[in-house]
């Protein structure tokens, strides 16, 4: 008993087209000459020469990438700790608070772990004298935050979905832990850690909230800069960047699921011919 | 930890390897997220102050004594204020709206999905999560090219003679409820599906087979057994959506006050951080209750071993 074909086509058709025509119009309209975004008067590639001007946008640009990465390599390393105490660990005494901790950031408003995260520093600063004001350091730790949970996760369910005989009979033949977890475990998360990676990436890249409520003079992030302009309506420079933003992102991620895919597929291959009779 | 009598005394101290191997993220957990909701309420019951930073102390030396002094008046103000109690009805309304429209889509969507072919599930679901995954700050900010007075829909409207003059949307609720319910589909999706994936359709044919009309069998069964996956794909949505504060300031009009955009005012543009304070603690208590469904419902599901 199937659904009825033409209805599942048809709606599903409605519902990607709400999903992507936006995505579309950024694409096309960053290609119009004229200034008014909505009326098409011309091909023209002049708002991405305009943007390469932009100090301002680009200086936030870079500023920008260079956290997205550093918050992605700290989220994934905490991220995976994190996933493997949840994998390995059945009982330990504050679980609930543990996974409580893990789970809530998933849904929490930002707003509200934004406001908190602030208040920390202050009071910190007040305290300790450290850290000496907002900057790149707080912005770091409030990305990380918003990014740790979903790594850990994406390598809690791996983990679960790993046979541990692996790993138990490494250690029979006499590696140690730290072999193992290198040899045996971290190949078959390497997947989770990518894509964990690369989500902690963009979440980092255009994070509005929390870059607002961390940020100090002097470190005005990517979103930031966009979000002010954004706020006074359209502008075609924000359509050009949004393209490349758009480009970029479906490119990676559309290489890394059939690379992903391929490897899956190649590895149910390997164990196929493992078992079969020579 | 067991007591071992050859173990030197110190050495009883020194932690094991599980221990710290726990303990690290716990306190990185801990001070991170725990404790700055702690410093939050602390903030909610002092006074605001002019000067940096903007509030006093709770405890203060005053002629040679140690006193603590705090009030909960910012509560008894937010909460009697009524502009606040507006914005917190707003955002429970808005967010409730969403999750339903959310839920009306995302469904039939997610159901769709899971019952076609194999290989066109994967890609599929990919077109589902590649939105999600590019700028949301920039496919927000598209709906403004799309919903303004002279914007794509209009024109397409006004082209095809469906309306005569454009519709009033940029700037309004209409706007707001579109771009929360298109940010935050994909968060109810993905939950959906992954349940309704793993479901055993072969309950839907035993039903057909003892007389039941499809309908009936839907709700009887499918339904029924998604159940956890509507739930957890519904707090998805509900939960962040009450503080929701780009969609709003970027699509919605003056009058749409949601408690995230209050709170933010208060916040940057009164300097104001008591009362903020006591706006999250009390929005906080507000998501207790759902936030803890939604925890009990994910450590379900890492002790199956499946998110």
């Amino acid at each position: 008993m199937k659904p009825n074909r033409t209805m599942s086509r048809v709606f599903l058709t409605f519902t990607f087209l709400f999903l992507y025509l936006p995505i579309l119009s950024i694409v096309v309209y960053s290609f119009n000459e004229s200034k008014l975004v909505t009326v098409w008067s011309g091909f023209s590639l002049k708002w991405y020469a305009a943007l390469a001007d932009d100090t301002e946008l680009t200086q936030a640009a870079w500023l920008s990438l260079r956290i997205a990465v550093g918050a992605a390599c700290v989220s994934v390393f905490i991220g995976t700790w994190i996933g493997f105490v949840l994998a390995r660990y059945r009982r330990f005494s504050g679980k609930t608070l543990f996974t409580g901790m893990v789970n809530a950031p998933l849904v929490l408003p930002e707003v509200i772990q934004a406001m908190s995260l602030l208040l920390l520093f202050v009071a910190l600063q007040k305290w300790t004298g450290w850290p000496s004001g907002r900057g790149i350091f707080t912005i770091l730790v409030g990305h990380v935050m918003l990014c740790v949970s979903y790594v850990a996760i994406t390598v809690q369910a791996r983990l679960a979905g790993m046979n541990p005989a692996l790993a138990e009979a490494a250690q029979d033949l006499g590696a140690t832990p730290i072999k193992v977890f290198v040899d045996i475990t971290l190949p078959m998360i390497s997947q989770a850690l990518v894509s964990g990676w690369l989500l902690s990436f963009t979440i980092s890249l255009d994070n509005v909230v929390m870059s607002a409520f961390l940020s100090g003079p002097g470190s005005t992030v990517l979103p930031l800069v966009i979000f002010s302009r954004v706020r006074l309506g359209l502008n075609p420079e924000i359509h050009a960047l949004g393209t490349i933003f758009i480009v970029v992102v479906s490119i990676v991620v559309v290489v890394n699921n059939s690379f992903m895919q391929k490897r899956m597929r190649q590895r149910d291959q390997d164990i196929k011919n493992a078992l079969s009779p020579v | 930890m067991k007591t071992n009598a050859s173990v030197p005394f110190y050495l009883k101290w020194v932690p094991k390897g599980r221990t710290v191997a726990i303990a690290a993220p716990f306190i990185f957990l801990l001070v991170f997220f725990m404790i700055p909701f702690f410093v939050v309420m602390q903030i909610s019951v002092v006074d605001p102050r002019l000067g940096i930073p903007p509030y006093t102390e709770m405890l203060q030396w005053a002629d040679g004594a140690l006193s603590l002094k705090f009030n909960f008046e910012h509560y008894v103000n937010v909460l009697t204020d009524e502009m606040y109690f507006d914005a917190y009805l707003c955002s429970l309304q808005v967010a409730a709206i969403t999750t339903v429209i959310c839920l009306l889509i995302g469904y039939p969507a997610a159901y769709f999905i899971a019952r076609s072919k194999p290989e066109t599930r994967n890609v599929l679901l990919m077109a589902i999560m590649l939105p999600f995954w590019t700028s949301y700050l920039i496919r927000v900010y598209a709906w403004i090219g799309i919903l303004k007075d002279q914007g794509l829909l209009n024109n397409f409207l006004l082209w095809a003679h469906v309306i005569h003059e454009p519709l009033r949307l940029f700037h309004t609720n209409t706007a707001v409820y579109i771009g929360m319910v298109y940010s935050y589909l994909p968060y109810l999706i993905l939950p959906l599906y992954a349940h309704l994936v793993r479901m055993d359709y072969t309950l839907l044919e035993a039903a057909h087979d003892l007389g039941a009309r499809p309908w009936k069998a839907f709700v009887t069964i499918t339904i029924p057994m998604s159940m956890r996956g509507i739930i957890a794909g519904s707090l998805l949505v509900f939960i962040p959506s009450v503080g929701e504060y780009v969609i709003p300031e970027i699509l919605g009009g003056a009058d749409n006050l949601m408690v995230g955009r209050l709170m933010w005012d208060d916040f940057f543009n009164n300097m104001d951080w008591p009362v903020a304070s006591a706006a999250t603690a009390i929005m906080v208590m507000l998501l207790l209750v759902p936030i803890a469904l939604f925890q009990h419902m994910q450590s379900k599901s890492i002790e199956e071993g499946a998110v």
